[in-house]
């Protein structure tokens, strides 16, 4: 696996519109970007009300996505290229949980909407029809998610990282800072996990940093990579940010996402927590 | 259906009224309009940096270049970053509602 096998640069994208078996989606928590503008030839899915279940919290199966991804007209062998706002965040988010039900051809577009608008890209408001297709997707691959009591078997054993801001891995902040503060969970953060903030991964225009560069951040952070990694966030879309180059750009071999994430561990009843700016204890 | 805010991570219409669940005492709100010269910039990246210079935040303005961040007390920056140029302020916030301008170039 290397870097071009999972990312595509925005000069690439803009060369490849309309490319047959290539399609662009974009995703959002908030899809009213893609409805003021978006990629020409893009489908958009909405993270909240397309990728989640509406009743349980929890993703929708697997006869939902191949559903939802035939509705888009979304081949099964199709090559799709993510990208979206929040610097990629949900995109990311995307790309895990295409990886999470068996899509083999996905990559994100570098620096998403972001690196896009700076370049002063084009946008259109038109938005595709494509034809239906027959969806297949595989069984959850759950070598890469992991679940509540993964994270509580890893304190003290194995890689644990935090990629939330460091006010929120402090607790003195409850949620990213465009969000109201006001939460039900406890603020901290899982024992033993290193902070390292997503955003040390990405350059100020949303591109990700260079392999040795990002080789480097982790190491520096003391990340040791003979061991499993579970990275996390407050909902698990900073961390899929953190998973895609733990696992996709520098190639380690076991690293998971807690989709969980601190909304879940933080509100869990007898899990040890851990507050201020240092890992703490097992 | 429709879901708050909280449940998500992406960030809320940055021109719209503060949500009523908002509790303003609580909060330390750091708001502003990026403007380039006397004009508002819309679609302009705002990231709010803490102390140290780390990601706090970021969201994207509305039409008329207005922003908008749940913060904590303390010294913050914002830093913008748009096709009309980029800037960077300085905020010292408090409890309540802190106005900031952001001027680019």
């Amino acid at each position: 696996m290397s870097r071009d096998d999972v990312l595509v640069s925005a000069d690439w994208a803009e060369k490849n519109l309309g490319a047959e078996n290539v399609v662009f989606v974009e995703v959002d928590e908030d899809t009213t970007a893609y409805d003021g503008g978006h990629i020409q030839g893009a489908v958009k899915i909405n993270w909240k009300t397309e990728l989640q279940d509406q009743v349980r919290r929890d993703f929708v199966n697997k006869e939902q996505f191949e559903a939802l991804l035939s509705s888009k007209g979304i081949g099964t062998d199709d090559t799709v290229v993510l990208y979206g706002g929040n610097n990629n965040w949900f995109a990311a988010y995307a790309y895990w949980y295409f990886k999470l039900y068996g899509h083999r051809n996905v990559k994100l577009l570098d620096g998403g909407r972001k690196k896009w608008e700076l370049d002063n890209r084009p946008y259109t408001t038109d938005v595709p029809q494509r034809p239906a297709t027959s969806y297949t997707a595989q069984e959850q691959d759950r070598s890469i998610r992991a679940f509540r009591d993964d994270v509580v078997a890893a304190i003290g054993t194995q890689n644990l990282i935090d990629v939330r801001s460091p006010d929120e891995y402090a607790g003195r902040l409850l949620a990213p800072a465009h969000l109201p503060q006001e939460q039900a969970q406890r603020p901290g953060h899982v024992p033993t996990a290193l902070s390292v903030p997503w955003s040390k991964a990405a350059n100020e225009d949303g591109t990700f940093k260079t392999d040795d560069e990002l080789r480097r951040i982790y190491g520096e952070a003391g990340l040791d990579d003979s061991k499993d990694t579970i990275a996390y966030c407050r909902i698990g879309e900073r961390s899929s940010h953190t998973w895609f180059v733990l696992k996709e750009l520098l190639g380690h071999q076991s690293v998971r996402n807690y989709d969980g994430s601190w909304t879940e561990y933080g509100s869990l009843v007898g899990v040890p927590v851990a507050i201020g700016d240092e890992p703490g204890k097992a | 259906m429709t879901m708050s805010t909280v449940d998500g991570c992406g960030a809320p219409d940055q021109a719209a009224d503060l949500p009523a669940s908002v509790d303003i005492a609580k909060e330390t709100v750091i708001t502003g309009t990026v403007r380039a010269g006397d004009a508002p910039v819309g679609g302009a990246y705002v990231r709010l940096l803490d102390s140290t210079g780390e990601f706090t935040a970021e969201v994207v303005t509305s039409p008329a270049g207005q922003f908008r961040f749940f913060a904590a007390p303390g010294t913050w920056t914002l830093r913008a970053l748009s096709r009309e140029g980029n800037g960077d302020t300085t905020v010292a916030a408090a409890q309540g509602l802190n106005e900031v301008a952001v001027p680019v170039r």
